[in-house]
């Protein structure tokens, strides 16, 4: 019985340490370009980790924010867009159930879709300054 | 094997040490592949609890006794069933279902947000980590789950009869779902304070999270007052006791968070009061926990050692502290990015609406710790009972429900005056036309009662308007036929018609609550066989008594065991189990109640009161079968229109049939207690013969079930409006957003 | 006046509501309590026409009813040698739990020389183990 409890415990053990460990052993870090990937996959980690090693080695001492800023700032942007949309949808839906008249619903629409263009513009901006500094395409989210 | 139970709690405190460290640092140095690790930690970590729980529940399911937790609250003739159950009953089994439910959920966020918000994840993995640890620590050197004894005892104690109902397996571990989950915003939250961000990309993150603390929370409470009701002897579902609105608390502060999160959605607004209101639901959480456990408070629950009081509270100061700290200096960031455009908006309807709802926790804060706040005051403890809640809790109510009949009727961002007013027209006539009713219909005038059917009314004519206009509005854009169109419009506007049904389904309980306070008919009196009392408009009649014998040994398996049902058979009038309610009463003495109204037969009711068995030898081999706790076991006839709620609580003291009980001790040795169950049986038949007065609870309470019913359409219409809709209409519809948006400005 | 201003004007209001309507709270908190008071305390202390919250525990063979009364005495839950032991007349909903040596909380007032429970106000404590029960027995009016 102490045995097998032993023998349990370890297995325990040993588990816990693979799975904690695992991004550590894989090694690649992904510092900059891949906001939407983990460095949990070995292989393509592994591919990736000498062009960005350089990066990250010089990037070891930065503030965090400044590594991951084109990244998060994509996905910010993303959200933005889409809560946007989403009120100029809820406006048009105030408007045809009798919640706005006809002046205030173009008033607050035309305000609406001028924001929404705006975070279209910068998306466009963050998206071509991504193009020109990586290799390829900003891999993004689905 | 309970030496793995404690290897495990040892190794998930490392695993969290380890976590935090390793979290933090990756967070700070840029190196994700650390803040990864410390993501798989909080994934280890659920698998260690999850396999410390099972070594518990194994060790319950198989009787061992060594371990303490068994002994103190299982026994080996406690149904399956409750066995199970019987892992939380215990201080040091909640905290390990705290902390396993805690890292799961843990687990589930993490994985969830993989992709996204990658540095504030990190942070909130740190602390929920925190919290892990914590947890893990009492376990640790507290209370321990896994202590055990020798030598092993023979028997355990048992579970306390009060628990031995359906709703116990699932209400705590539903609130302890809701509490813990009550932590991750509060996590994520911290997270976002910490990484300085508190974005778009946040929100969306945040909103799903504190949507399930709401959910669950709220699902928890409903169970529980469902419990007090139907399973406890005293007819009520809400009692503002301290622990009730423990749990209360975070349900409210959540509730002000989902509302008030839209307006910071749409306008960059509110973002102080936001990230306050996550972290202070989280805090509210522990809070509730540390209540339960710490006997702190003067209620019902002596729950726990005074031992655990102590982290606890530095725990909460902690958290108070650091929320504070951290609001503080980054109020730079936290700036409102724009002002509420007008009064007459739904951003200011979520406001007024957030207001009441803080208003309702100070209410309940302040009422419910009173007696802490009056000592440290005046050095004398004092409490406030429940007219004080109702006092104010019932007005904020009523504008709470008005608010959200007049949410939906006006716009977001500035809506038009004249629209408005013509779109009030008809909830008001509605509510109206409801008061008109009830005076026409010379129901008794109760104020407040009337004021909340009017109320609820307005939202359901404000909502039902709402649903109408926006059908013919798609039935016409789209030419659909209007149902299809009523289907669609649900299904493209979730967030919003999904909202609106929840808040029909809060009216619909409110008015359940308020009918079933304010007209209910009560009589508490004693009875016997023959005699009736009137109730409200029915008369209960005590027809006859029953009595039944349930012998805690399988009566069929031995020679001995047959004979003596044999004998307990013969008694007339006594039936003899089987423990078909499988609570294990050795006795249960009961009446059948004939319920009529205006002459005419309703119903038939079966109320009884069960009488457990003790471990205390003091009172004797005969005494000891019936002398643990009695527990009332109500009799409900439930009706869409009313309630009728019976309990009964037998005399068993009666001298004739103490003295049976008396003679039993003297004469039948403390051994098997089958020679015991003889004399039960005979104290049952002399029952039987000539039954004594018993005390009989009645209540008429009309709409009761419309609480249950509205709780119902909450739970329903929460989960249309936080049901996403497949990614491939998302884009579809986002890609026709941005054509338009874009066409917009063309056109501009 | 000037929107900043309104905004101003707005937030002062209402915060003074706030601030009115929490001192009313906090105010008639004090004076709607009852004070937790034992049975040796109570028999010193007790005004006539007050409430009071009596916290002991049932002392044994105290325990008879009277029809719908039940009458039962509750000694200081320490030690029953100081001796003060308080007699109560309670109507109302008795919880499961009740019985001699259990602790209870009850909500009593001095009429007389006698001591009134109020009704339904009869919490009995669960016994000393940790129990999951939120069993609230006290009625809601």
């Amino acid at each position: 019985m102490e045995f097998l409890i032993a023998v349990i415990a370890l297995v325990l053990l040993m588990v816990v340490i693979l799975v904690i460990s695992a991004p550590l052993r894989a090694g690649g870090s992904s510092t900059r370009a891949e906001p939407a990937r983990d460095t949990e996959s070995g292989p393509v980690g592994a591919g990736r980790s000498e062009h960005e090693t350089e990066h990250g080695a010089s990037a070891l001492l930065r503030v965090d924010r400044d590594a991951i800023a084109p990244a998060e700032r994509h996905a910010e942007l993303e959200a933005a867009r889409e809560a946007k949309y989403r009120e100029i949808r809820d406006t048009e839906l105030d408007y045809r159930t009798g919640k706005l008249s006809q002046e205030d619903f173009a008033a607050t629409d035309s305000a609406l879709r001028a924001e929404a263009v705006e975070i279209l513009d910068r998306l466009a901006a963050l998206e071509g300054e991504g193009a020109t500094e990586s290799e390829g395409a900003t891999p993004r989210d689905a | 094997m309970a030496l793995l139970g404690r290897v495990c709690l040892l190794l998930a405190l490392v695993v969290c040490a380890y976590g935090i460290g390793a979290s933090i640092y990756g967070v700070r140095t840029g190196r994700w592949e650390w803040a990864v690790s410390g993501r798989r930690s909080v994934y280890a970590l659920a698998g260690i609890l999850t396999v410390g729980f099972v070594i518990l529940e194994i060790a319950f399911l198989r009787n061992d006794f060594a371990f303490n937790a068994v002994a103190d609250t299982s026994s080996r003739t406690t149904p399956t069933f409750y066995k199970a159950a019987a892992v939380w009953s215990s201080q040091e089994g909640s905290l390990l279902l705290w902390a396993w439910l805690m890292s799961l959920w843990s687990s589930l966020a993490l994985f969830l947000t993989r992709r996204r918000i990658r540095d504030v994840a990190a942070y909130a993995t740190a602390i929920m980590l925190g919290f892990g640890g914590f947890f893990i620590a009492l376990m640790v050197f507290y209370a321990q789950p896994f202590a055990t004894t020798s030598p092993t005892p023979s028997e355990g104690v048992g579970l306390d009869p009060l628990l031995r109902f359906p709703t116990m397996m699932i209400h705590p571990p539903m609130l302890y779902s809701g509490y813990t989950l009550c932590t991750i915003p509060l996590a994520f939250g911290m997270g976002a304070l910490l990484a300085r961000r508190v974005d778009a990309e946040w929100i969306r993150v945040i909103r799903r999270f504190a949507f399930g603390a709401w959910f669950f929370l709220g699902i928890g409470i409903l169970l529980g007052a469902r419990w007090s009701y139907s399973e406890l002897g005293w007819g009520g579902y809400w009692g503002w006791d301290a622990v009730e609105n423990a749990a209360l608390l975070p349900w409210l502060t959540g509730t002000a968070f989902l509302h008030s999160l839209m307006i910071q959605e749409k306008r960059g607004m509110l973002k102080v009061w936001n990230v306050s209101l996550v972290l202070a639901t989280g805090t509210l959480a522990i809070m509730g926990t540390f209540l339960v456990r710490s006997g702190v408070l003067n209620s019902i629950h002596a729950f726990g050692g005074q031992t655990l009081g102590v982290p606890f509270v530095v725990l909460i100061a902690v958290l108070i502290a650091g929320s504070i700290y951290l609001v503080v200096t980054r109020r730079e960031m936290l700036r409102s990015e724009h002002r509420i455009d007008s009064l007459l908006s739904r951003e200011a309807a979520f406001l007024a609406n957030n207001l009441v709802l803080v208003a309702l926790v100070f209410v309940i804060l302040w009422g419910t710790y009173f007696p802490l706040i009056s000592e440290a005051l005046t050095g004398q403890e004092a409490s406030v009972g429940p007219p004080w809640f109702d006092r104010y809790t019932v007005p904020l109510a009523l504008i709470l429900v008005l608010l959200s009949g007049i949410g939906p009727v006006i716009a977001w961002r500035r809506a038009t005056l004249a629209n408005a007013r013509r779109n009030f027209l008809v909830p008001i006539g509605v509510a109206l036309a409801t008061l008109v009713v009830l005076l026409a219909a010379e129901v008794p005038v109760k104020p407040f009662a009337f004021a909340m059917f009017c109320c609820a009314a307005f939202v359901a004519g404000s909502i039902s308007q709402e649903f109408f206009r926006g059908m013919r509005a798609r039935s016409a854009m789209a030419g659909e036929a209007p149902p299809t169109a009523l289907v669609a419009l649900v299904r493209r506007n979730r967030r919003r018609y999904g909202g609106y049904i929840v808040h029909i389904g809060i009216a619909v309980l409110f008015v359940g609550v308020a009918a079933s306070t304010s007209f209910q008919h009560e009589s508490e009196l004693g009875l016997s066989p023959g005699q009736s009392s009137r109730v409200g408009a029915y008369t209960i009649k005590y027809v006859r008594p029953t009595a039944s014998v349930t012998p805690d040994y399988d009566s069929s398996s031995t020679q001995g065991g047959r004979e003596l049902s044999a004998i307990i058979r013969a008694e007339p009038g006594v039936t003899l189990g089987p423990d078909t309610a499988r609570t294990g009463a050795t006795l249960s003495l009961g009446a059948v109640l004939d319920v009529s109204k205006h002459g005419r037969h309703v119903t038939t009711l079966y109320p009884s009161e069960g009488f457990y068995a003790s471990e205390e030898p003091t009172q004797g081999s005969v005494g000891h079968l019936i002398g643990g706790q009695p527990v009332s076991h109500v009799a409900v006839d439930a009706g869409i229109t009313r309630d009728v709620w019976t309990a009964i609580a037998p005399n068993i003291e009666t001298p004739r049939l103490k003295r049976i009980v008396t003679l039993g001790n003297k004469t039948l040795p403390y051994i098997h207690p089958g020679e015991g169950m003889v004399a039960i049986a005979a104290l049952a038949a002399a029952y039987m013969k000539s039954p004594p007065q018993a005390q009989f609870h009645l209540i008429a309470s009309p709409l009761v079930m419309w609480i249950w019913i509205g709780g119902l359409i909450v739970v329903g219409g929460a989960l249309i409006a936080i049901w996403p809709a497949p990614s491939v209409v998302r884009r579809r519809v986002s890609a026709r957003s941005r054509a338009r948006a874009e066409r917009g400005l063309a056109r501009a | 006046m000037t929107p900043a201003r309104k905004r101003t004007v707005r937030l002062v209001v209402a915060l003074s509501v706030a601030v009115v309507l929490a001192s009313a709270l906090i105010y008639t908190s004090f004076s709607a309590a009852s004070p937790a008071l034992t049975p040796s305390q109570l028999v010193h202390e007790a005004q006539p026409g007050r409430s009071y919250e009596l916290t002991g525990t049932v002392l044994a063979h105290s325990v008879s009813r009277d029809g719908d009364v039940l009458n039962f005495s509750v000694a200081d839950r320490a030690g029953g040698a100081a001796g003060a032991a308080v007699p109560v007349a309670y109507t109302g909903t008795v919880p499961d739990p009740f019985k001699e040596g259990r602790e209870v909380i009850v909500t009593v007032e001095k009429q007389g020389g006698e001591y009134v429970g109020e009704r339904n106000s009869l919490i009995t404590k669960c016994p000393s183990k940790y129990k999951e029960t939120p069993a609230s027995e006290k009625q809601s009016s």
